[in-house]
C-alpha cells in the first residue's frame, strides 16, 4: 500500500536542517501504524512526505505502486486517494459543513451535487454530526470540528487516510469522540498512518508503532512490545516522560 | 466591534453625551465661520441658479425651413406636423412634439426662419451630464480594475518567472508615475497611434473616453493587484494544503477555496481603492472628458458662481463615494463569514 524506502528530506530556512535522515517504511492494506516521537523529531514531515505535500528530496515512496517522487507523477490523483487529517482541522470556513464534504467530491470525484450531498450526510451520520450539516465550522466544537475533517477526507472513499496529530488542538473532553471515530475507522479495515501522541490509542488500535527521533526510525515494534519492553534507551526514556 | 473597552476604566454616560454634544457644536461652528466669512468677502449666494445647470427647462422654437405658405396642420401620432409649400410647390414638414403650442394657422405665409410653434424642452443639465460620465468611467473602469487586478495579482506570486516578473514591473511603473501624466500617455501618445492605425485600415477613432477609461481601469488594477496579493497570502496555508491534500488541483483549490476567502477580507482596502479611483476620474477632464470636475468648471465660468457650484461639485462626488461605501459595507456584512 505504502512503501516508503531510506527517505531524505532537509529544510533550508534558515540554516539546512536535515529532517529526515534515510527513512523506510511499508503499510500493508488495512494496518493502523502510529507513529510517536518528541516534538522535532521528523515524524510529521515523514507523514506529509506520504501525499507530497513536502517533496521528499531522496528515496522513493510508492503509494500503490506509484512513485510520487517522479516529476510526471499525477499527484492530484495520489492525493485523492490518501486522506489527510491535519492538527488543525483546516475546514473550509467561507462553507458550511455539508458543502465541506461536497466541494472535493464534485470537482475531483466529478460527482453529481445530490449523490455528493447524499455520500457527505451519510458520513455525517456515520461521525455523528449529521444534524449540524447546514452550519459554517467556526460554529462547532473542535472536536466536532475534527470529526468533519475526517469525514471531509473519507468523502474521496481514499484507499488510505493520514493522520497527523489530530487530536493536540483538541481540549482534553474531546479528544475522545475523535478517537472512537479513529478506533472506527481502523476496525472497518482502513488503511491508517497516525502521528499522536495519545499512547492509550496506540496501545488499543495499532497494529505497529514507530518510534522516530532525530530524523530516523529508531523502534518499530508491536504495541505490546513496545509499552512493556522498548528495546532502545532513547525509548525508554521517550516512554519514562510521557507515562 | 473591535474596541476592547474593558480594557480601561468604565465611560460614565455623562461622557458620551458630552462628546457628542461637543461634535454638533464643531460642526454648527465650521458651518458659521464659512457664513461669517463668505459675507466678509461680499459674496452673494444665489442656490436658486444652482437647479438649471441640473435640469433644463426651456422653451424651444420650431422654425420655417422653406419660405412659402402652411398648407397643413395636422397630427400624426404623438406629433404635430406644420407642412409649408413652397413657391416651387414642394412640401415642407416641420414636426413638434404633441403638447407643443403650434402658432401659425393654414394659410398664413412663413419666410424661411419664422416661428411656426414653440414647446418645452426638458433635458438633463451639464452638471447632471457630468455626474452621468464620471459614473460611466468609475463603473467601467472599476470592473476593468478587478479584471486586471486579479489577474496581476495571481500572476504576482505565480512560479512562472515570466508572469511574476511581468506582474512586479507593470505594478512598479504604474504605481511610480502620476495618474496625470499616465492619462496624457495614454491619450496623446497611445490614444493618436492607435487612432492613425485604425485610421490607417478603414475604422473610425476611439473616443477619449475610452482612453480614460483604460488609463483608470489600468492605473486601479495595479493597486488592486497589491491588494489582492496580500489577501490571497493572508488566508492560512492550511487552507491550500486541505485542498491539495483531497486532490484539487491549484486552479480549483485557488478557486474554490483560497479566493473566495481572499475576497472577503480585501473588501475593506478594494472600497477604498474604488473611492479612490471616483475621484481620480476628476482628472480626465484634462482630456477632453466632460466628466463632474469639467462640467463645474465650464458652468463657473459662465456663471460666476464658484462657490455654491464647487460646493456641489464635492457634494455630488460625495454622493457616488458614499453610495459605494455603503455598498460594501453591505457586502461585507452579507459575507461575515
Amino acid at each position: 500500500m505504502i512503501n516508503a524506502t531510506n527517505v531524505h528530506k532537509f529544510f533550508y530556512t534558515p540554516d539546512k536542517l536535515h529532517a529526515l535522515r534515510g527513512v523506510s517504511l511499508s503499510v500493508a492494506p488495512a494496518e493502523v501504524v502510529v507513529i510517536i516521537g518528541p516534538s522535532g523529531s521528523g515524524k510529521s514531515t515523514f507523514l506529509r512526505c506520504l501525499n507530497r505535500l513536502e517533496y521528499a528530496d531522496e528515496g522513493s515512496i510508492l503509494i500503490e505502486g506509484r512513485d510520487i517522487l517522479d516529476p510526471d507523477c499525477e499527484i492530484n490523483e495520489v492525493r485523492a486517494e490518501v486522506g489527510m487529517v491535519f492538527q488543525s482541522f483546516n475546514l473550509f470556513p467561507h462553507l458550511t459543513v455539508l458543502e465541506n464534504l461536497t466541494l472535493a467530491q464534485t470537482t475531483v470525484r466529478k460527482r453529481g451535487k445530490a449523490e455528493a450531498e447524499k455520500k457527505g450526510m451519510e458520513l455525517l451520520r456515520k461521525v455523528g454530526i449529521a444534524e449540524k450539516h447546514n452550519v459554517y465550522p467556526d460554529q462547532l466544537s473542535g472536536g466536532q470540528q475534527q470529526r468533519v475533517a475526517i469525514a471531509r477526507a473519507l468523502a474521496m472513499d481514499p484507499k488510505a487516510m493520514l493522520f497527523d496529530e489530530p487530536t493536540s488542538a483538541l481540549d482534553p473532553e474531546m479528544v475522545g469522540e475523535v478517537l472512537d471515530v479513529m478506533k472506527n475507522l481502523a476496525r472497518e479495515g482502513m488503511t491508517m498512518v497516525v502521528v499522536t501522541h495519545e499512547m492509550g490509542f496506540a496501545r488499543e488500535v495499532a497494529d505497529r508503532v514507530v518510534f522516530m527521533d532525530q530524523g530516523s526510525i529508531l523502534e518499530v515494534a508491536s504495541p505490546d512490545r513496545f509499552f512493556t519492553a522498548p528495546e532502545h534507551e532513547r525509548t525508554k526514556l521517550f516512554l519514562s516522560q510521557i507515562l | 466591534m473591535t474596541q476592547y473597552r474593558g480594557l480601561d476604566k468604565p465611560k460614565g454616560r455623562g461622557f458620551f453625551l458630552f462628546w457628542k454634544s461637543m461634535f454638533v457644536a464643531a460642526m454648527l461652528a465650521l458651518v458659521a465661520f464659512f457664513w461669517v466669512a463668505s459675507s466678509s468677502v461680499e459674496y452673494i449666494w444665489r442656490w436658486n441658479r444652482v437647479p438649471q445647470y441640473f435640469w433644463v427647462n426651456e422653451a424651444a422654437d420650431v422654425r420655417a425651413e422653406a419660405e412659402g405658405d402652411v398648407t397643413i396642420i395636422d397630427r400624426q401620432g404623438n406629433e404635430q406636423r406644420v407642412v409649408v409649400r413652397d413657391a416651387s410647390g414642394e412640401e415642407h414638414p416641420h414636426m413638434l412634439p404633441g403638447e407643443g403650442k403650434v402658432l401659425v394657422s393654414t394659410g398664413d405665409f412663413a419666410y424661411r426662419g419664422d416661428v411656426l410653434g414653440r414647446y418645452e424642452l426638458n433635458r438633463p443639465g451639464i452638471l447632471l451630464e457630468g455626474l452621468w460620465i464620471t459614473l460611466e468611467v468609475s463603473v467601467l473602469a472599476i470592473i476593468g480594475g478587478i479584471v486586471i487586478g486579479v489577474f496581476t495579482g495571481l500572476c504576482r506570486i505565480s512560479i512562472n518567472p515570466m508572469l511574476r516578473w511581468g506582474a512586479i514591473t507593470y505594478i512598479e511603473i504604474i504605481r511610480g508615475s502620476p495618474l496625470l501624466v499616465q492619462i496624457f500617455l495614454w491619450y496623446f501618445v497611445v490614444g493618436t497611434l492607435i487612432n492613425a492605425l485604425l485610421e490607417h485600415v478603414g475604422f473610425g477613432g476611439i473616443s477619449p473616453l475610452w482612453y480614460g477609461v483604460m488609463a483608470l481601469a489600468l492605473f486601479t488594477g495595479a493597486y488592486v493587484a497589491e491588494i489582492v496579493r496580500a489577501g490571497i497570502q493572508s488566508v492560512h496555508r492550511g487552507q491550500m494544503e486541505a485542498a491539495r491534500s483531497l486532490g484539487m488541483s491549484y486552479a480549483q483549490a485557488m478557486r474554490k477555496v483560497i479566493l473566495p476567502q481572499a475576497f472577503r477580507r480585501i473588501m475593506p482596502p478594494l472600497a477604498g481603492q474604488f473611492i479612490s479611483l471616483i475621484k481620480d476620474s476628476s482628472l480626465l477632464g484634462v482630456i477632453a472628458i466632460r466628466e463632474l470636475t469639467k462640467a463645474t468648471r465650464e458652468v463657473v465660468t459662465t456663471s460666476l458662481q464658484p462657490f455654491e457650484l464647487w460646493i456641489v461639485c464635492a457634494v455630488l462626488y460625495l454622493v457616488l463615494t458614499f453610495t459605494l461605501s455603503l455598498f460594501v459595507q453591505y457586502l461585507e456584512r452579507r459575507a461575515i463569514r
